[in-house]
């Protein structure tokens, strides 16, 4: 029963996918950034670390294949960070 | 199979709560990061034109085919292929090596032009330079002990694949160690773009 759970075996094949997606998302961001679009290319550059991350996150390390428990989580630790960062720019921006 | 009870979705559960003290560790770095930003963009923005991105860009890809190398590892221990598994984390072993190269050459560069924490060059020019700098020896530096530990944890695990205590059916500790090898792969893909590509 308890290796129920971590019986999901990715296949190689997958995970090179993945690698490859990683990859072009990679270029995309160092030739979005030496465009001149001012903030916007932060913006740019952060979602698609994010969206890099969340392929991480779900495949190389099976989050997605994990239990609703480990979402959770995963869930209450991007919550406490993004609370720490809005909190500490609503004291920065309008102090 | 082991006959000894083994909880391993409570050991994974462990290496994950642990991961996001990590998390949050390195989120209080970048949240400095941002508040001098917004204090002195023109002076992050002369700071991080000084980095140079084919070394950034370079170990950002070292660390996606590590990270690659370590997941295909945990599939191969799964299916048994013990030979496989040991030149899966042998690749990871390498990157980690060649990251930290590329790393030393990148610091040994900076030190050499006057920019390293504390220095005369630093100390003369503006505070938000001397801030980037001083966040991105703490930030990178952080990162590169991550880098360190995460290997020395790998090595540990091929000592346990060759010795058989880590097999098909038990290997919950490869897989610990691979996710906290994600982790610091994790952590680079923000450091990337911040330090080297939105300045």
């Amino acid at each position: 029963m308890t290796n129920d759970t971590t019986a999901h075996i990715v296949s190689y094949g997958k995970l090179t996918a993945v690698w490859t997606a990683l990859l072009v998302l990679t270029a995309a961001t160092v030739l979005v950034t030496r465009v001149d679009l001012g903030a916007a290319k932060v913006w740019a550059a952060l979602a698609i670390a994010c969206l890099k991350s969340g392929l991480v996150i779900a495949f190389f390390m099976h989050m997605k294949y994990e239990t609703r428990l480990f979402r959770a989580i995963l869930f209450v630790a991007l919550v406490t960070l993004a609370t720490f960062i809005g909190f500490t720019f609503f004291d920065v921006l309008y102090r | 199979m082991s006959h000894i009870e083994k909880d391993e979705v409570g050991a994974k559960l462990g290496m994950w709560l642990f991961l996001f003290t990590e998390l949050l560790l390195f989120g209080g770095l970048f949240i400095l990061y941002a508040v001098y930003l917004a204090r002195y963009p023109g002076q992050f923005s002369t700071g991080g034109r000084q980095l140079d991105l084919v070394f950034g860009a370079t170990n950002t890809v070292v660390l996606l085919t590590s990270s690659l190398l370590a997941a295909m590892a945990v599939t191969a221990i799964k299916r048994g292929a013990r030979r496989a598994t040991l030149a899966l984390l042998s690749g990871t072993l390498a990157c980690a090596g060649i990251f930290l190269a590329i790393k030393y050459l990148e610091w040994s560069a900076k030190i050499r032009h006057g920019i390293f924490p504390d220095s005369p060059r630093l100390i003369a020019g503006p505070p938000g330079e001397s801030v980037f700098f001083g966040l991105y020896y703490l930030t990178t530096g952080l990162h590169g002990i991550h880098v360190v530990i995460g290997a020395a944890l790998i090595g540990w695990i091929v000592a346990g694949v060759k010795s058989g205590a880590i097999h098909a059916g038990d290997n919950v500790s490869l897989e610990n160690v691979t996710l906290y090898w994600h982790l610091v792969d994790l952590v680079w893909i923000f450091i990337f773009p911040l330090y080297y590509l939105i300045l």
